[in-house]
């Protein structure tokens, strides 16, 4: 196994401890996505670089695939994810020092906001 | 390939990790991001798994993954959307 391959396996690895680390530890849901989204969709496209540059010949296609694949969809869910708990009425941190989404904007009349 | 195996002991940590947020989490949308953490565990334990075992079948899990994971994020969002309504 090559040592840029290994660089990118571990890497990733990190990347998804601190993903997971950030999931337990941050306060409300929007912060957790934050860690998990941005974390582990980076540490899975460095877990799945490493195991590109580690097999041989066609086989590196389907991770390609996968890995831009991946690229592409990660950010689109968890943004379907974070529209639909604000429209929820998730509660956010007491911390939260902006609210867009509730004050001004297209997304008033839509959305009620958070309820509690 | 003893970064393989650090790589899949950090995968599981992270998955448990995932486990723990989606049994504590107060709202459904805590625990459709922890299955999303999961499901990416998942994937990349199988793709990690591909290279250790030197099986390159794997892969089409990683790719089929990819794809019903994105689907089935979809519908969870829905599903949290319109559970308030």
């Amino acid at each position: 196994m090559k040592v840029a391959a290994s660089i990118f396996v571990l890497t990733g690895a990190s990347l998804m401890v601190i993903a997971g680390v950030g999931l337990l530890r941050l306060p409300d849901v929007f912060s957790r996505m934050h860690a998990q989204t941005k974390a582990a969709t980076l540490g899975l496209a460095c877990i799945l670089t490493g195991t590109a540059l580690s097999l041989p010949g066609p086989a590196v296609a389907k991770v390609v695939l996968a890995l831009v694949f991946q690229l592409i969809t990660a950010p689109v869910a968890a943004h379907m994810i974070g529209r639909a708990a604000y429209r929820a009425g998730v509660t956010m941190w007491e911390g939260t020092l902006y609210d867009e989404l509730g004050s001004h904007g297209r997304a008033a009349e839509e959305a009620p906001g958070p309820r509690e | 390939m003893i970064a393989v195996d650090v790589g899949l002991v950090a995968l599981g940590v992270s998955f448990l990790a995932g486990v723990t947020r989606a049994a504590i989490g107060p709202s459904t949308a805590d625990r459709a991001v922890a299955a999303d953490l999961c499901l990416f565990s998942v994937v990349g334990a199988l793709a990690l798994l591909a290279v250790r075992l030197d099986a390159v079948a794997f892969l089409d899990t990683v790719l089929v993954a990819t794809i019903v994971g994105f689907i089935a994020t979809v519908s969870l969002a829905y599903l949290i959307e319109r559970r308030i309504k």
